[in-house]
């Protein structure tokens, strides 16, 4: 059976590219195994704490939560993009694994399919 | 070989659906076939009958249509991505009592798991766009 990687590489709220990829994360997760990774200012989405209502916006970091209900097991981020930004894993939401540049290629090899959002 | 083709950018704004739709084509001209054309995000834009540019232009609604017809390819809209964008046809606008729906084949609204299904069984995935 195939493996799927959703790249995650937008921050929240200013697209909905975050909450779409979400959406087809928990679709492709009831169908075969997929893993997740967050690139660039993707990682924003998972920061603690957010709270979108003076944008009108739907918080749907919390859906991340669920991931582990639906098996999704795999998740990643890049070690680079957490410095760059001064971010810790600690800051977010879910615990992620930090990936070097060469282990985020692996990553991207070990995989059939990848769906970037 | 077979392609999966995922649009997600809309039309003229951005080249990507522009782009997707040379690919779609360049993919039949090539003796491939084409597993599924999936729009998604701001892609299912492409899939608004009333489109309606300057003579001048490309028609791309148009040139969807035609490359449907011409090589029996699927265009799937997808449902959470065209309601909430107010792309619907006649059922959905009947469901949410909308005053018209303006989707119609060859353009057809369907689930994500038709995204999935393409990932998995496409020899390759190709994606136009964000």
């Amino acid at each position: 059976m195939k493996r799927i990687l959703f790249v995650q590489s937008r921050a929240p709220y200013g697209t909905l590219s975050g909450q779409e990829g979400l959406d087809a994360l928990l679709m492709g997760s009831a169908f075969v195994e997929c893993a997740l990774l967050f690139l660039g200012d993707g990682i924003y989405q998972l920061l603690s704490n957010q709270d979108a209502a003076a944008l009108g916006l739907k918080d749907y970091s919390v859906s991340f939560g669920a991931l582990k209900d639906y098996g999704v097991q795999n998740l990643y981020c890049s070690e680079s993009d957490l410095q760059h930004r001064v971010l810790e894993t600690d800051d977010l939401v879910i615990p992620v694994t930090a990936l070097d540049d060469a282990a985020i290629r692996e990553l991207m090899a070990s995989h059939d399919v990848i769906l970037s959002f | 070989m077979k392609f999966a083709i995922l649009v997600y950018g809309p039309p003229y704004t951005y080249q990507a659906a522009h782009s997707a739709l040379h690919f779609a084509r360049a993919v039949t001209e090539s003796g491939h076939q084409i597993y599924r054309i999936f729009f998604y995000h701001d892609g299912v834009y492409n899939a608004n009958a009333l489109i309606a540019p300057p003579q001048d232009e490309t028609d791309i609604h148009a040139q969807w249509t035609t490359l449907a017809q011409e090589h029996d390819v699927e265009l799937i809209v997808c449902i959470a991505s065209s309601l909430r964008r107010g792309i619907l046809d006649e059922t959905e606008a009947d469901r949410y009592e909308k005053s018209a729906g303006n989707i119609g084949k060859p353009f057809e609204i369907s689930g994500l798991g038709q995204l999935i299904d393409a990932s998995i069984n496409a020899d390759r995935v190709v994606t136009f766009g964000v």
